[in-house]
């Protein structure tokens, strides 16, 4: 199989999470969403690698992950703070500051 | 190249081959080491040093390091690397040259600044016999719940953010050096992501802080998300995630294509669709419109020494890093993305001044208005010449001095409820306290561009680059803008000065030397690069080379 079809499915991720990002109003499922993101990049990555014949889009990859998990860390603690002082994690709750 | 052949190339049977260790040069990486290791140290500090100690030691260490990475990048600059040794480090990763070192600089600068505000402990009343700052006593109790209470009057402090800012310092310092996408890639989440935390930490107004942690949270990792396919897109293109690399296929120079790569390599839908998205995401963390719109609201509700560090620092590194990419990378695709920025920067300078015109909250107001400064940088950026990349460096140091300093006289006005930001408190601050309402009448003249002001200076130097880069048109409207922004900040001023002060408005608070000497830098760079800006013009001149 042409590895340009792995290159559609990654975009296709890609747009599902982006779509996702804006529509959902959970901040959990927002957040899935970046991270669904993020997986698309790495496909993307290891896929042209693969075309390539260099290793720096695995490379990447890895680094990639490393990035995702340390976001994770950050955005988990964030998400609960917030949950447990509102006791909602819709991101449209949250409106203190809107003019 | 055949599959099987590719496939060989994590299947060897073959006798294996030596890799060599990377060769990596740590004295020009000392800036970025020093930092990054102080950090570390500082968590060390977290886990083994008794509570009452912690804040002493942690500053200690954090403005130790930042003197000495301070004096790094001089013993650099000074050894040449940034004109005539300039060269690219750590495997080509990191590029040590003149904007470079000018940056690393004016951040390590402002860092310093900054922490000083972020160490301030005399603004809010003590609690139960505690001096406290700015950070929350425990950052995972809830707001209001008894166990908060046990932690103020325990004497808690959030010390942690001393490590956090020199984390995101070092990043920083990586971002405008960093040589090959990943690196990119990399810096802009370890500056990102103590950001993010150091927006939750606010004393007051806790729901505030959280609410804007959790929108830069979910913004930033959108944008870094795209940022990251856009990296993913221009390696497609090109093979190869080293900026030199990229640009030679770009310019379609490159000397020897492998002949399986001839398929793949520059197809030209992945470079502007991966060129777009790489922007996309520089051009989100310097906050210009349309990706402006996490900017007030996190600056309004972080905590207000946070607000300025980040105003200030983040706004260096990813213009650094913009210019990097846009003159080193993507020179050859000059005429696709001058016009797109031509747009980017009308938009942000209009829209920042017209809707800063409406704020009626001094922290909104101040992130309006760093959202016009940001589009008048970009029409530097946009001149495309030698004095553009020398103007915007100059332009980035002297506006981020006056951005600490502002938000640094913002904390000391305050009342019941701790600072009090809404507009219609101010008025008549001039009467109450006559010194304080000059400083920061200095620092909005700064903002509007005044002469005799650094801002004049810089704004002078942006658009004198711009219009002989052929933008003349971005020039007249970068002009109007910056009239209509005067009007605003000619408006606080008035306010200030010449109404009458509310029987029950806020106090200034008298600060310690730490908010002081904040204070007293922003004003003394803004008055010498406003009157004599002719030395630090001919440094950023010098500095406006970059390496390849």
């Amino acid at each position: 199989m042409s590895p340009v079809n792995y290159l559609y499915l990654a975009a296709l991720l890609f747009a599902i999470g982006s779509t996702g990002v804006l529509i959902r109003r959970n901040a959990i499922v927002v957040f899935m969403c970046i991270e669904l993101m993020l997986n698309a990049c790495n496909l993307a990555l290891v896929t042209f690698s693969r075309m390539h014949g260099n290793l720096d889009g695995q490379i990447i990859a890895f680094f990639t992950m490393v990035v995702a998990a340390a976001e994770v860390v950050v955005g988990l603690a964030i998400i609960v703070s917030l949950f447990r002082s509102r006791h909602s994690a819709s991101v449209d709750d949250a409106s203190l500051m809107k003019l | 190249m055949s599959a099987s052949a590719v496939h060989s190339l994590w299947t060897t049977a073959a006798p294996i081959e030596k890799i060599d260790a990377p060769t990596i040069e740590y004295a020009q990486l000392l800036p970025t080491l020093i930092v990054i290791g102080a950090a570390v140290v500082g968590i060390g500090v977290e886990a083994f040093v008794g509570r009452k100690a912690r804040y002493y030691v942690q500053m200690f260490v954090t403005v130790v390091a930042l003197v000495a990475a301070f004096a790094a990048v001089i013993g650099l600059a000074a050894g040449g690397h940034a004109s005539t040794e300039a060269q690219i480090v750590a495997m080509g990763a990191i590029a040590v040259d003149g904007p470079a070192l000018f940056l690393q600089g004016t951040i390590l600068l402002t860092g310093l600044v900054a922490v000083f505000t972020f160490a301030e402990r005399r603004l809010d009343p003590q609690a139960h016999g505690n001096q406290v700052d700015s950070f929350t006593a425990q950052a995972a109790s809830v707001p209001g719940s008894d166990g908060e209470k046990a932690a103020i009057k325990a004497g808690f402090t959030t010390t942690e953010v001393f490590p956090l800012a020199l984390f995101a310092i070092g990043g920083m310092l990586v971002f405008p050096a960093a040589n090959d996408l990943l690196t990119l890639f990399i810096a802009l989440e370890v500056f990102s992501l103590p950001l993010y935390l150091l927006c939750a930490l606010a004393r007051r107004k806790r729901l505030m802080s959280q609410e804007s942690a959790v929108k830069y949270f979910l913004l930033g990792a959108f944008s870094s998300a795209f940022l990251l396919f856009g990296i993913a897109l221009v390696y497609g293109y090109a093979g190869t995630v080293s900026y030199a690399g990229i640009a030679d296929v770009v310019d379609g120079t490159v000397q020897n294509i492998d002949p399986a790569l001839a398929d793949t390599m520059g197809n030209d839908a992945l470079l502007l669709v991966g060129g777009a998205m790489l922007l996309m995401g520089l051009l989100f963390k310097v906050g210009a419109v349309p990706f402006h719109m996490w900017t007030p609201d996190v600056y309004q509700g972080a905590p207000t020494p946070v607000t300025g560090f980040m105003a200030a620092a983040t706004k260096v590194a990813a213009f650094g890093a913009l210019l990097r990419l846009l003159y080193v990378v993507l020179p050859g695709l000059r005429w696709d993305w001058r016009p797109v920025m031509w747009g980017v920067a009308i938009v942000t300078m209009l829209l920042g001044a017209i809707v800063a015109i409406t704020q009626t909250d001094i922290k909104r107001l101040l992130a309006y208005s760093s959202i016009a400064h940001a589009g008048f940088i970009l029409a530097g950026v946009i001149a495309a010449t030698p004095d553009g990349i020398s103007s915007v460096l100059f332009y980035l140091g002297a506006y981020s001095f006056v951005t600490v300093g502002a938000f640094a006289v913002v904390t000391l006005v305050r009342d019941a409820g701790g600072e009090a930001t809404h507009l219609s408190k101010w008025a008549g601050l001039g009467r109450r306290s006559p010194l304080v309402a000059a400083v920061f009448a200095v620092f909005l003249l700064a903002f509007a561009g005044i002469p005799l002001t650094s801002g004049f200076s810089g704004k002078f130097a942006v658009f004198k680059a711009a219009a002989e880069g052929g933008a003349g048109a971005l020039v007249v409207i970068g002009v109007i803008s910056s009239a209509i922004a005067a009007f605003f900040y000619i408006r606080v001023i008035v306010l200030m000065f010449f109404s009458e002060p509310k029987p029950e408005g806020p106090t200034v608070a008298v600060p310690s030397p730490l908010t002081m000497t904040a204070i007293g830098v922003g004003v003394a760079v803004t008055l010498v690069l406003g009157v004599a800006p002719q030395y630090f013009l001919d440094l950023a001149g010098q500095a406006g080379v970059f390496v390849r």
